[in-house]
């Protein structure tokens, strides 16, 4: 059954079950791969993706709910404040294995979204949905601090 | 892989023959004497060609320089740090610079350590080390050479730098790109002359961008997770609900009926639903009715082993170090102290569960994976498939994480496509709960610790008992007198001056599968002996840093031992060449403030440890709540890993190797229930969040020595650190991990 949405600013019609968690209409069905599966549970935050702007767990939203809607992947990002989020994250060098990384991006450019000048603390009630198991948290909380400088300007 | 495997086939000599040409530029070949005979033929083919695989550089006439990586890229920065080793010495610039994963073929890319292709027990960089410089000071006299022929100067007049070679006589000069078919021409130089490290500009470097972040930041780099092929199908394994059973029938009726689902075939680890999407795939296997033979599972539960290794905790086990006689000691003592230490399983849960891509035809199996045991994955291939090895290419993607996870699992997909007959290729997913309900688990462990102390306070006696299951199994070549040296790594090699040390391992067996968890016995022996040390510094009124202190006055290589059993060839390396240890202990000490009065509620605590020829020492500070809940402020750490290829990389192992460690002991733990695994995803297998994340500085001494690996020796001296610190605020001190347990 066909389900209809705004993919990265693009409108798509995928093939999916209405069912189908949002996570692989995205992967399988739409092709892009940048968001990944880590729990199935909203647990990790390695799925996460915008929904009308907002941080959403894909693995756990069925796609129907999202109908018309407009969501945002990694590889559609842009604008300014995603622009210093992905510019930060390369001069601090945050990623190690790199699989959670999409993720934790999409989370910190909400977060920053709402929150442009984020203590510490902010940072770490804001991005504790995320795991990472190499640890890049010290890198995260620095380059979300750099970013926000950055758009700040 | 594990500290243990260090020992094997030490071969470190490299014959380099010959590295012939094609147009598309140089490329260096290098040949082991062991299969000698085969001559060295370079061919910049683009696809597994006969000899394109015998290369570690390419230098293409763009000016690419592609530097092929033997060892797996998981996050531990292998790629860059390869990459900086042989671009250093060809005097590349650092932005022409890519890295390609090398294909199988063991002949060429084994790990000279390990004898196999295969990375881990972090020793992907001190087993290259030496490879690839001479890879890069070979391409380098390559072009030198052809620029002096073109030019018809002498070579001692040319220099090469960042991508140039240079003849500033006649303010010539070409890039390599422009030089490197000409150099694929000459012969290869017999030998070649190494860099003074004096004279290093990426090795060492203070910024120097990870070949991977890009491609990490931007979403766009491939794990075999997102890797796919047209007609692909995807397959999930219905896996037996205790470990050791085996199916003995299965109705697919059911699951057949889900659309999509094409194929319901049992593989050797269970029943495989076959579809065309993940989501049907896991739907099929939810209506799997399967009947499953648990007449040879492992039926014991934590609490049942728990109890039996609580009883051998009081029987001496097989001796794995002995100096003075500790009987004696003990007998004389006017006091001891013992202290019992629990350490459950520990699942490794690295973000990417377990996946690969099998493409499967009569004459031909494609892997895409980002498995760490190439070797071990092609040979079970063969195995399976009928294929010859050469017939089994494997395309090595990043993994999302390994921690000792990864390691041979991607032939499981190989049984799948076998099973349908190569009809269309198989990607194989394991879903979270798999991953950490079937996983090959961080053993658990029990230790006893006991100390003996004359009238004057000092330390005359330690011993030190361990019980659990042996990493290595029953491999002979590993097994020494009883002794598996992962299970005693850090206890045995204790480097502390003290006259009559035992330590004894009981091995115990289950069903319950376990392997190499980040940092191996290192994980567990740490926390014992570091938390200990300090248990008994407090026992006589000593400061715990100053009582360490007088410990490693003395080089523990010059002490008679009597007994210290490990594979030989580790014996050059079972303690940190000395004063080393005591060095980055002084160091983290000075740095974290040592001595300087904290607020009420807070502590300072201290660990040093030895592992994977580095030594590190942390300083933890935290604070603890009045409702006794504990933070962790603030860790500070000295580490000497010989020299520091990429700084930058090593800072990120350390602060990631806290987090890995600081999760364990705080959070994580897998329990089993009649032989079943409680823990099913991260709300109940618990590991460290952001929220939870101390700050980290890193300081590291500078050395001249030959490089050692960094990724596992991060770990082991968090834990006993914090705990140590958590002493120093409370006077609590929890033997029993992980600290913080659900009510």
């Amino acid at each position: 059954m066909p389900v209809s949405l705004l993919l990265n600013g693009k409108h798509v019609t995928l093939d999916v079950e209405p069912d189908l968690p949002l996570l692989w209409a995205i992967r399988e069905a739409a092709g892009l791969t940048g968001t990944k599966y880590g729990c199935g549970m909203a647990l990790c935050g390695a799925c996460t993706v915008h929904f009308e702007g907002r941080a959403i767990r894909s693995c756990i939203t069925p796609v129907h709910s999202v109908a018309g809607k407009s969501i945002t992947t990694i590889e559609g990002v842009a604008g300014p404040l995603a622009q210093a989020v992905l510019q930060s994250w390369q001069k601090l060098e945050v990623p190690q294995c790199g699989y959670c990384q999409p993720g934790q991006i999409m989370s910190a450019i909400a977060l920053l979204s709402q929150t442009p000048a984020p203590t510490d603390d902010q940072i770490d009630s804001g991005m504790s949905g995320n795991i990472c198991r190499c640890g890049t948290y010290v890198r995260i909380r620095a380059a979300i601090h750099d970013a926000a400088s950055i758009h700040k300007g | 892989m594990s500290s243990g495997t260090q020992f094997a086939a030490l071969d470190r000599r490299q014959f380099l023959k010959a590295g012939s040409s094609t147009a598309a530029g140089l490329v260096l070949g290098f040949w082991l004497p062991q299969r000698g005979g085969r001559f060295a033929k370079a061919q910049a083919g683009e696809e597994q060609h006969a000899f394109a695989p015998n290369a570690f550089v390419r230098v293409a006439p763009d000016d690419v320089v592609t530097v092929i990586s033997k060892h797996c890229e998981a996050g531990q920065g292998i790629h860059t740090g390869l990459a900086t080793i042989l671009a250093e010495e060809l005097d590349a610039d650092w932005a022409q610079v890519r890295v390609e994963p090398a294909p199988a073929d063991q002949t060429l890319y084994k790990n000279l350590q390990f004898g196999s292709q295969t990375t881990g027990g972090s020793n992907s960089i001190p087993n290259s080390w030496e490879q690839y410089r001479r890879a890069g000071a070979t391409a380098r006299a390559m072009l030198i050479s052809a620029a002096a022929k073109k030019w018809n100067v002498p070579k001692i007049e040319l220099l090469a730098d960042r991508g140039i070679i240079k003849h500033e006589l006649s303010s010539r000069q070409a890039t390599f790109g422009e030089l490197a078919e000409a150099a694929a021409l000459l012969p290869v130089p017999a030998g070649v002359t190494l860099k003074n490290p004096k004279n290093f500009k990426l090795i060492g470097a203070v910024r120097l961008p990870r070949i991977d972040c890009k491609a990490k930041t931007l979403g766009t780099a491939v794990f075999a997770s997102d890797f796919s092929l047209p007609g692909m199908l995807t397959a999930v394994i219905a896996r037996p609900p205790r470990f050791g059973a085996v199916v003995r029938g299965f109705d697919p009726t059911a699951a057949k009926t889900v659309p999509g689902v094409t194929d319901v075939v049992q593989t050797p680890t269970g029943v495989a639903v076959v579809a065309k999407s993940f989501s049907a795939a896991r739907r099929g296997r939810n209506l799997l009715h399967i009947d499953w033979d648990e007449s040879n599972a492992e039926t014991r539960g934590t609490p049942e082993l728990i109890s039996e290794y609580r009883a051998l905790l009081s029987q001496p086990g097989a001796i794995a170090r002995r100096d003075g006689d500790c009987a004696l000691a003990f007998s004389r003592a006017a006091r001891t102290l013992t202290a019992d230490f629990e350490y459950p399983y520990l699942a490794h849960a690295p973000m990417e569960p377990l996946s690969a891509v099998v493409r499967l035809s009569a004459n031909r199996c494609d892997i895409w994976t980002g498995d760490w045991d190439i070797s071990g994955v092609q040979d079970d291939s063969v195995r399976i498939s009928g294929l010859k090895q050469e017939q089994i290419l494997i395309h090595s993607l990043y993994g999302g994480g390994s921690f000792g996870r990864r390691g041979g699992d991607a032939s499981q997909a190989v049984e799948i496509a076998k099973a349908i007959g190569g009809r269309a290729p198989v990607k194989l997913l394991w879903t979270r709960e798999e991953d950490i309900r079937v996983d090959a688990y961080r053993p658990m462990y029990l230790h006893r610790l006991t100390a003996g102390l004359d009238e004057q306070g000092n330390l005359i006696a330690w011993q030190h008992r361990i019980v659990g299951q042996s990493v290595l199994g029953d491999d002979p070549g590993f097994i020494i007198d009883g002794i598996d040296i992962t299970s005693v790594a850090g206890a045995s090699n204790i480097p502390y001056d003290i006259p009559n040390i035992i330590v004894d391992l009981h091995t115990t067996r289950s069903g319950i599968p376990v392997d190499q968890w980040r940092s191996v016995g290192d994980s567990h022996t740490a926390f014992s002996v570091e938390t200990f040390l300090d248990d008994v510094a407090h026992a006589v009124g000593k400061d715990p840093y100053q009582f360490r202190l007088e410990l490693l006055s003395k080089d523990p290589r010059n002490k008679a031992i009597l007994q210290l059993t490990a594979p030989a060839p580790m014996g050059q390396s079972l303690f940190a060449k000395f004063p080393r240890d005591r060095q980055v202990m002084q160091l983290a000490a000075e740095k974290a403030g040592w001595g300087t009065p904290l607020a009420p509620g807070r502590g300072r605590g201290l660990a040093v440890h030895y592992s994977f020829h580095a030594s590190l020492a942390y300083v933890a500070e935290v604070t603890v709540s009045a409702d006794g809940s504990v933070k962790v402020d603030r860790v500070v750490c000295a580490v000497d890993c010989g020299i520091a290829i990429n700084p930058d990389v090593i800072r990120a192992q350390v602060e990631g190797g806290v987090a890995f460690g600081l999760g364990a002991i705080l959070y994580s733990t897998i329990s089993l229930k009649q032989g079943r695994v409680e823990q099913s995803n991260f709300n109940d297998y618990r590991v460290l969040r952001m929220s939870s994340m101390p700050t980290v500085e890193v300081y590291i001494v500078n050395s001249e020595e030959p490089p050692s690996g960094i990724g596992e020796p991060t770990v082991p001296p968090i834990g006993p650190a914090v705990s140590n610190a958590i002493f120093a605020a409370t006077g609590t001190r929890v033997r029993t991990l992980p600290l913080s347990r659900p009510s």
